[in-house]
């Protein structure tokens, strides 16, 4: 299967901050059929730099970043529903963020551009959702930052919302979690090329980015995984080099990870996405998470893994606690798996059975959104 | 189809036939979801269950029921008071700890609790301890006395006892031995007995 990446355009979008921002570009892809009755479609949302293409492959080879997960007989299965995925706002893969250019300049926006939120990306998606002329999503999902927006859809949008599947995410940031973002970004603002965001025409801060995406990796990865995977071993050679060259196998597999991500991200949008994470605590304004939930309608599958200490489970937790407490229909499994926080992505066996029965389930009980013809 | 035909057990068949349609049920210790699947298909009753062990939750959720993972007693204070018509827990009151603390919150949670509970002072049980001097064994006490899951014995004299103190008010007594129910001598005869109770 082929994806084409396709675009929508909007006028405008307010966002959490008070500014408004013009001429909104959103790059989405979208895989199955929506059937007559419009009740049939799943909207997946990435992770932090993850972006529309999340099923098939593209004109180049690439998988989508989910394509183990999203295709025919798969967990979303495509013969079955009509799945969409958009980059989100202030990415770098064709929605509008600092690297697009700012009309009022024509120039890239850089630093100018407006702080933005979870609520702001999930806002946007509804406008898309809105013009592919769907009341009522089947279901929003997506892992780490992706179940942050989920949440946020469902706490949002309520009557649009059948179904959330969070995966390996929490509903407010930690402080660990806004600890390793910081860390990521203070790399990207010491590199001397990040000439305070305004490097577009220039070399871009490749050394500041690489490093955040390493310490990145790191945190997405389980001491156990990591050990199965590199161990001590040596790469390429039998003894050390006392130059501070890569010696380890880990070392060197960390330093392509972070050189590959250079090529494909703007160090703009990571401090712009990483602070949007940071930022996203449903319950504020609340008295309570439980509270911050009470006017969800949807039917939750959450998820978390054992060994993912970046977003542990008693994150995934807190959310199935507070939603249990106001008698929200939600299931919830700890999945057992070594790969970290990459088990959402890369370990989808276990998830896999789940997500397939869950969503069953909810296709059969599918409620159509009031003023709508049903099925 | 018969319940029984399908999930095997006697005290699934009498639970189900004690749940009237469209009621909210929560099933504390549901396993793989099967009394909750066969309800909700059944009986299309608003299903929901607690189960500790991961294979069970996931097999449970793939069947298109509503499981939360997590540890029965350690779950219960979450839930609001009267969420569920019907909280049931079959066979698993002697595994936890806290026995009184479960059926109370169970009457806190739901208006009626139904509860199955395997009867120690059945005669079997009696005679394997009489003959053998050694901890009981039977089918359906069958644990090495090191490998028991079992925390706390009961017995349909001890259960009747805890009624009057707690001052619950039984609706049901039903009381099996094999696939026969019988209210004869239930102390002695039955295996099981299984109780619905409101506060």
């Amino acid at each position: 299967m082929i994806t084409e990446t396709q675009y929508a355009h909007f006028p405008s979008l307010t966002l959490d901050v008070g500014e408004t921002l013009p001429n909104v570009q959103v790059a989405y892809e979208t895989y199955g059929t929506l059937n007559a009755a419009r009740s049939n479609a799943i909207l997946v949302l990435h992770a932090f730099s993850g972006d529309a293409h999340a099923a098939g492959i593209d004109h180049e080879g690439k998988p989508g970043w989910w394509a183990n997960m999203i295709g025919p007989g798969k967990a979303f299965d495509t013969q079955l529903y009509f799945v969409i995925c958009a980059n989100v706002l202030g990415g770098c893969r064709g929605t509008t963020g600092p690297s697009s250019l700012n009309p009022a300049t024509d120039k890239p926006y850089g630093l100018s551009f407006p702080g933005i939120t979870i609520g702001d990306m999930v806002r946007l998606q509804k406008m898309l959702i809105d013009k592919l002329g769907i009341a009522r999503l089947l279901a929003v999902t997506g892992g780490s930052m992706g179940g942050m927006q989920a949440l946020e859809w469902a706490a949002s949008y309520p009557e649009a919302v059948e179904a959330c599947i969070p995966i390996a995410s929490t509903a407010r940031h930690s402080a660990q979690q806004i600890a390793f973002n910081e860390t990521g970004r203070q790399a990207i603002m010491a590199d001397p090329d990040f000439n305070r965001g305004d490097y577009y025409d220039k070399t871009p801060p490749g050394r500041g980015l690489s490093v955040a995406r390493m310490i990145g990796h790191i945190t997405y990865m389980s001491d156990e995984s990591m050990r199965e995977k590199f161990g001590r071993r040596l790469r390429e050679r039998q003894e050390f080099s006392y130059d501070f060259g890569a010696d380890f196998e880990v070392e060197s597999y960390l330093r392509y990870r972070g050189t590959q991500f250079v090529g494909r991200f703007d160090a703009n949008s990571y401090l712009y996405i990483t602070k949007a994470m940071d930022y996203f605590d449903l319950s504020a304004g609340y008295p309570s998470l439980a509270a911050s939930l009470e006017r969800a309608q949807s039917r939750f599958l959450v998820v978390s893994f054992t060994s993912d200490w970046l977003y542990p489970s008693y994150q995934s937790q807190e959310i199935v606690n507070a939603l249990r407490s106001r008698n929200h229909d939600v299931a919830y499994c700890e999945l057992s798996s070594n790969y970290g926080h990459d088990a959402f992505l890369v370990d989808v066996g276990e998830q896999t059975g789940i997500v397939t029965g869950f969503l069953a389930r909810c296709a059969r009980e599918f409620r159509t959104p009031a003023g709508q013809v049903g099925r | 189809m018969k319940v029984r035909e399908v999930l095997g057990r006697s005290d699934y068949a009498l639970i189900s036939e004690l749940i009237p349609s469209g009621s909210r049920v929560l099933d504390l210790g549901c396993g793989g979801g099967g009394l909750l699947a066969w309800l909700k298909e059944n009986k299309q009753v608003d299903a929901r269950g607690v189960e500790l062990k991961r294979e069970l939750v996931q097999q449970a959720i793939a069947r298109g029921v509503t499981v939360y993972q997590g540890d029965l007693e350690a779950s219960l204070s979450e839930y609001p008071d009267q969420a569920f018509d019907y909280v049931t827990l079959s066979q698993t009151l002697q595994e936890t700890r806290q026995p009184l603390m479960v059926i109370n919150e169970m009457l806190r949670i739901g208006s009626r609790a139904i509860i199955a509970f395997p009867n120690f002072g059945h005669w079997r049980v009696r005679l394997s301890h009489l003959f053998s001097g050694g901890a009981p064994k039977t089918a359906l006490f069958p644990y090495e006395w090191h490998s028991s899951p079992n925390m706390h014995y009961l017995t349909v004299l001890d259960f009747e006892e805890s009624i009057r103190t707690q001052g619950w008010t039984v609706e049901r007594r039903l009381f099996l031995s094999g696939h026969i129910s019988g209210t004869i001598l239930p102390n002695l005869m039955a295996e099981v007995a299984v109780y619905m109770f409101r506060r």
